[in-house]
């Protein structure tokens, strides 16, 4: 009975929300009050009905009926219950059930916090809202339906969730990574809005910067999270593959990164505007882009659910429809807006300008490297796969060029900035940065390229620093009540700059002081890598809930002295057959020890993996930096003001 | 030259010496770093480049793997139902790599037409082929 109910919500939410996307755009048109006041009503109703449905395929899970096609599949009565939670986004239909509820969810929050807007103005954007999630729901009801049954003929048990699944990791990744995704949407519709009332105003800008720098901040968490995930779950050891899936959720990052900056920019000086808005449709294509590259399984990627071309030709159909009505519209409403002010070539505005040309540029080239593939593979030129190198060698030197003017931005002021006020902090801080850099890189032998990288994480640190000296030292109150006074918007960005360079040094001291070994060890033995002694003593037997495993133990030692012991297991899934490692790390500011076990070998001997990370946690770090900056964006007071005409 | 004029030319400027330098470091970088797939007939049949970094895929064939006894040195040959290629790695390998199932390998063919891989992939799901292994699979059914 309740799959059938959850059917049967979502198909009415479809109904409701397609009626969402078009009466409040009539009202609008036509000046009727009565139709643009359904908008609000009318999201609620799809929330509430997504929310119903969601629910329903919660309890299938968690009661465990295997009749239903899609949780035999992805469960197992002997899963722990966690799992048979979060196992229902661990497949292709089931995580757009949760797309669509994130998505309902962004959309309520827009519509409880109506009254900060001019009615029509909340009218539209909720029914752009209501159209995306129409194309969710239409999506998710004829493709992928997540409720269809098994019915004379179901099975006694389930197929079991993916053991790769069986983790923390999925729990809390999918969701926060949805609302980042699903978050811009928001940003899209404001910008939609923009367009067809033509107000391309710094008031649209007000509004969006709140939502946009949310949306940021989940984005952020949610990418780090995954990167986290992959680092002890996959078992290579890696933070960042340059996988397709990965770009999928960095590109719209990237652009989410210039959208926030560029609208500072709209917001302040009503400059960049109608750039503004591209950039708020640029952001949301990538994240539908997103969605296609994982669903349609076009690219060989760790995320590829098995291939399905019609879900495929469906989202792209979604792209085409949204990406091109949108720059269809802009294309007939833009040529309207005439920034009229003039700004100097020092100024504030000038220096956004540049962060907003990088940032693309970057968005670029993580693109055409994502792409190539594909367009490779369409022209007839064979298949080729673009490997982590292009990125490395491409995205590198874009990214310090980025960093190094990060540093000098914030300096800035609006309009024109003296050339005074910039050389001389710019000056001091080349100095300090390349001295301190220079005697870290000759006291640990480091390369060129840390030379230079550490130098732009420096640069930052310092400029930031004596910029914040210089605005406390002015005025007559004391150094601390000036420092508190300060804007939250100032604060916030600091955070997220500082974040910047603490995953720069992250990365940085990973790629270039990051020892990896594999070897053959049997019990007893012993390996030395790094100074660190790892030795197999033992392995045992040990019984999970779903799975049997070979558990081995390793103690580490260094300078004779014991510094932790390692239980890396080789699992084994009996309901699908399937053999996982579970690495095993001793986590540390400085440093990671990390273990993993390859295959037995004949002689009771096993092929292991040792790592042995510098100062790998600080690029997930540097991500919690971010996102407490972007959170702390969003907090600022003004944004809490309500507009005064209804 | 009217200032607002000069100014936007300047800023045209600096967008187009960006631009070009970076799609001159990604053209540079693509040239260097895509790796072309070639199936076990493709290499059999001499049509995959020597000593350069491509990548070859199939089914892993049955009762193939020899190992080393002392080094985590493994050989093993993989077939596209038409032709099998040896290939050699020194590592760990995934954890769903076994007989029979699809990989994807990148490294180096030697002169000896032994394909001496750096990376030994095997996808995380038993049910996900790599669209390259079946178009190979297909492509080789195919042929009379």
């Amino acid at each position: 009975m309740l799959p059938e109910i959850g059917q049967f919500t979502l198909i009415l939410a479809l109904f409701f929300a397609s009626s969402l996307s078009i009466l409040p755009l009539v009202g609008y048109w036509k000046k009727s009050l009565i139709l643009t006041a359904t908008a609000r009503p009318l999201t609620l109703i799809v929330a509430c009905l997504v929310f119903i449905s969601f629910l329903t395929l919660s309890a299938s899970f968690l009661l465990d009926d295997f009749s239903v096609l899609y949780v035999s599949q992805n469960s197992n009565s002997q899963l722990p219950i966690y799992y048979k939670f979060s196992a229902l986004w661990g497949g292709h239909e089931g995580s757009l059930l949760l797309w669509a509820l994130v998505l309902s969810a962004w959309s309520s929050a827009v519509a409880l916090r109506l009254k900060q807007l001019p009615q029509e103005i909340g009218a539209i954007v909720l029914a752009v809202l209501g159209a995306v999630s129409t194309g969710f729901l239409a999506f998710l009801i004829f493709t992928s339906s997540p409720f269809v049954r098994l019915l004379p003929d179901s099975p006694i048990d389930g197929g079991d969730l993916n053991p790769v699944l069986q983790d923390f990791g999925l729990i809390v990744h999918p969701p926060i990574l949805y609302m980042g995704y699903v978050g811009f949407s928001v940003a899209f519709a404001f910008a939609i809005a923009a367009l067809i009332t033509g107000q391309m105003n710094s008031a649209w800008a007000r509004w969006a910067r709140p939502w946009t720098a949310v949306s940021w901040a989940f984005l952020t968490l949610g990418i780090t999270l995954g990167s986290w995930w992959a680092y002890y779950e996959l078992g290579w050891g890696g933070w960042w593959f340059w996988d397709p899936v990965e770009n999928a959720s960095f590109m719209p990052w990237l652009a989410g990164t210039a959208l926030l900056h560029s609208l500072a920019v709209t917001e302040k000086r009503g400059v960049f505007k109608s750039w503004t808005v591209l950039l708020a449709i640029f952001t949301f294509s990538l994240s539908l882009l997103g969605a296609f590259l994982v669903r349609s399984g076009v690219l060989t990627s760790v995320h590829s659910f098995a291939a399905d071309p019609t879900r495929g030709m469906f989202i792209l159909a979604l792209l085409v429809i949204f990406v091109g009505g949108s720059l269809l519209l802009y294309a007939l409403r833009a040529t309207q807006v005439r920034s009229s002010i003039a700004f100097g070539i020092t100024g504030r505005e000038a220096w956004l300008l540049l962060n907003n040309i990088l940032l693309t540029v970057l968005t670029l080239t993580v693109l055409l490297g994502t792409l190539y593939p594909l367009l490779f593979d369409a022209l007839g030129l064979g298949k080729i796969s673009v490997g982590a190198p292009y990125f490395n060698s491409v995205f590198t030197p874009i990214a310090l060029l980025l960093i190094v003017f990060m540093g000098i931005g914030p300096l800035s002021k609006w309009k024109n900035t003296s050339w005074n006020a910039l050389w001389r902090p710019c000056l001091l801080a080349l100095v300090l940065s390349a001295l301190l850099s220079s005697a870290l890189v000759y006291f640990n032998s480091f390369s060129l390229m840390a030379w230079v990288s550490l130098s732009v994480a420096f640069w930052v640190l310092f400029l930031s620093l004596l910029d914040w000296l210089n605005k406390i030292s002015l005025g007559r109150e004391g150094l601390l009540v000036r420092a508190c006074k300060l804007p939250r918007n100032y604060y916030a960005m600091i955070l997220a700059h500082v974040g910047v360079v603490v995953s720069l040094v992250g990365v940085l001291l990973v790629s270039v002081n990051s020892h990896e070994v594999m070897v053959r060890l049997s019990p007893s033995e012993s390996s030395l890598v790094a100074g660190y002694e790892f030795r197999f003593d033992s392995m045992e037997e040990v019984k999970g809930p779903n799975y049997v495993s070979e558990r081995g133990q390793f103690t580490v030692f260094k300078d004779e002295k014991q510094v932790a012991e390692l239980y890396p297991e080789k699992r084994f899934f009996t309901t699908r057959q399937q053999v996982m490692t579970e690495a095993a790390l001793d986590a540390g500011f400085t440093r990671d020890l990390y273990v993993s076990l390859g295959e037995k070998l004949e002689d009771s001997s096993w092929g292991v993996r040792i790592y042995v990370k510098s100062f790998v946690r600080w690029i997930w770090l540097g991500g919690l930096f971010m996102v407490a900056g972007g959170l702390l964006a969003a907090l600022d007071k003004r944004y809490r003001r309500r507009v005064e005409v209804a | 030259m009217h200032p607002i004029r000069k100014k936007r030319l300047l800023i045209i400027a600096i967008i187009a010496l960006i631009l070009t330098t970076a799609i001159g470091l990604i053209l540079f970088a693509l040239q260097q770093n895509i790796n072309l797939f070639y199936s076990p007939s493709d290499i059999s049949l001499g049509k995959a480049p020597k000593n350069a970094t491509i990548r070859a895929g199939g089914m892993v064939v049955e009762g193939s793997i020899k190992r080393n006894q002392e080094s985590l040195y493994v050989q093993f040959d993989v077939t596209d139902f038409q032709h099998k290629i040896t290939i050699e790695y020194k590592g760990i390998l995934p954890d769903l790599f076994r007989e029979g199932q699809g990989i994807v390998a990148q490294g180096k063919l030697n002169s000896q037409g032994v394909f001496a891989a750096e990376q030994v992939l095997a996808k995380h799901d038993e049910k996900y082929m790599p669209p390259e292994i079946s178009d190979a699979l297909k492509a080789a059914e195919s042929q009379p």
